[in-house]
């Protein structure tokens, strides 16, 4: 089993959940991030003074598959947070090493 | 109490409202400055600024209304009215005589006043954000509020003060607030030393919807600041409403402009802080200026106090919300204005400008009371705040300082 967490844009959320749940993910976890990759920051200015903002609001998604979905999975991420311009962010794979469902105390893929 | 053919009941009533738009200023303050810090410190910003309203308006209860309005002294008042007696039944003020004949209770121009000696050392708060223990300010202010600010009161509002007599004008507390609050807080962070990080660090606000919405009560409740302060339901409140309006507005107009050509972009804290640059530049004016006038002092106000950002940054001090640039140099500019645009016409108990025939004397005037009040404002807080700085410290500790005035100061968290 594996996690897939992926940084979007925060505008992204929506069309990426759509896709999933299109594609059969049955469950997904959002979190308000901020970050920066090489897209770099972006300026404010207050008061007459301009601050230099590092980190960029983002979103970030992890969701839990199987190990026959991950390509698909990733694929389906990918196509639907694209915009084509910097910032759009990245998706990675770790190792889920167990999995739990609480109410019925399932394990592993049955806990997907 | 005044007898009943002596009181003005529209007059009154007025001023009873004012009375409640001046005190909720008081909160609108705190959440004006409260969206500017950081979220750690929104607290301990809000917390300064409403506890002003507990103990100043004690203390003007018990000692600091009759510091500046008791007997007839030129440089300060008695403790004939202390704990407030008489002030339900005396018939009229000592020095309140004739064309300056109050027509209100004077329990209702006790309460007035009040409010406007609660929001005074309010203002500071702006300056010394986010490292002002609150053991510290709270003593300060307590200080301040009975040494400083009825003294300053009496010498340019009372009839009997020395700057009143001198001939200098402030209808609603140019110098007696703003320039007064505004050097009392240079003084203040002269003692109290920059925040850690500054300038280096980036620390934009963390809710500028606050600001905003404290900025709208602000204006809201300067129309009974500034035409309150006219104690009748007349022409004249309604000159000193639409000039305090006026500048405001085009305040803001000018701070705007200003702002997009040499920042890049129009910002909403430059909107709200342009209409507060106006509002208090035409704090001593509002009820002297008439026509046009107002909004050029705005407009004037506007740029100037935006230009004036720059003055922490070439001098080094972290006056952390730009309370000197908005309210000592706003204030300053506006009792200057006035000796330009002063109109005997609109206000027959004034004198005229430079602009309006009265030649410079009103101006001379005018410098005087400035000159007397940022001198003895600026003595006397920085004396006090080097003795608190020496004995209990001014300054949190740098740990209290990085964790937030919140959590160290309060035990309390704003947002979970």
């Amino acid at each position: 089993m594996k996690l897939i967490t992926a940084i979007i844009k925060p505008f992204k959320v929506d069309d990426v959940k759509e896709a999933l749940k299109a594609a059969g993910v049955q469950g997904m976890t959002v979190s308000e991030v901020r970050g920066f990759g090489r897209q770099g920051g972006h300026t404010e200015t207050y008061r007459g003074s301009e601050y230099q903002i590092d980190f960029v609001p983002k979103a970030k998604m992890e969701l839990v598959v199987d190990d026959s979905n991950v390509d698909q999975v990733i694929d389906v991420i990918v196509k639907a947070a694209n915009t084509g311009k910097i910032g759009d962010g990245k998706v990675w794979v770790t190792n889920a090493e167990q999995i739990i469902r609480i109410r019925t105390g399932e394990h592993g893929a049955d806990a997907i | 109490m005044l007898f009943a053919a002596d009181i003005d009941t529209g007059a009154t009533a007025w001023v009873l409202i004012s009375i409640g738009l001046v005190a909720f200023m008081t909160p609108g303050l705190a959440f004006f400055y409260g969206g500017m810090v950081r979220s750690k410190n929104i607290l301990g910003m809000l917390m300064q600024n409403i506890f002003a309203m507990g103990l100043i308006s004690v203390l003007w209860a018990v000692v600091g209304f009759s510091l500046a309005f008791g007997g007839t002294g030129k440089y300060i008042g008695n403790f004939d009215f202390a704990f407030m007696k008489d002030l339900s039944t005396i018939a009229e003020l000592p020095g309140y005589t004739g064309d300056f004949g109050l027509v209100i209770p004077i329990m209702a121009f006790f309460a007035f006043q009040m409010m406007f000696a609660v929001i005074t050392p309010a203002l500071i708060t702006g300056a010394t954000a986010d490292r002002l223990k609150f053991s510290a300010y709270a003593i300060l202010i307590g200080v301040w509020a009975v040494i400083v600010y009825p003294t300053v009161a009496h010498w340019v509002f009372s009839p009997n003060g020395w700057l009143f007599q001198l001939g200098a004008l402030d209808f609603a507390g140019g110098a007696v607030i703003h320039v007064n609050a505004g050097v009392a807080a240079l003084a203040i962070v002269l003692v109290l030393g920059n925040r850690k990080g500054w300038p280096r660090e980036a620390m934009p606000p963390h809710n500028l919807p606050f600001t905003v919405l404290g900025t709208g009560i602000l204006w809201f409740g300067w129309f009974g600041f500034n035409a309150g302060s006219a104690l009748a339901a007349n022409g004249l409140a309604a000159q000193a409403l639409v000039n305090t309006h006026l500048a405001a507005a085009a305040a803001m107009c000018g701070w705007l402009v200003v702002e997009k050509l040499k920042a890049g972009h129009a910002t909403t804290l430059g909107a709200a802080s342009g209409a507060v640059a106006g509002l208090v530049a035409i704090t001593p004016c509002a009820g002297f200026v008439g026509g046009m006038s107002p909004i050029i002092i705005g407009l004037i106000a506007g740029v100037v106090c935006y230009l004036a950002l720059g003055l922490k940054t070439k001098f080094g001090f972290d006056d952390s919300l730009d309370v000197i640039a908005v309210h000592l140099v706003g204030g300053i500019l506006g009792a200057i204005l006035l000796g330009f645009f002063a109109d005997v016409k609109v206000n027959s108990l004034g004198f005229d400008g430079v602009f309006f025939g009265g030649g410079t004397e009103l101006l001379q005037d005018q410098l005087v009371a400035l000159g007397a009040t940022i001198v003895f404002s600026f003595v006397i807080t920085w004396v006090v705040a080097k003795v608190l700085d020496a004995t209990i410290g001014l300054r949190v500790s740098a740990e209290d300082e990085l964790v937030g005035l919140d959590q160290s100061q309060h035990a309390e968290s704003a947002y979970q």
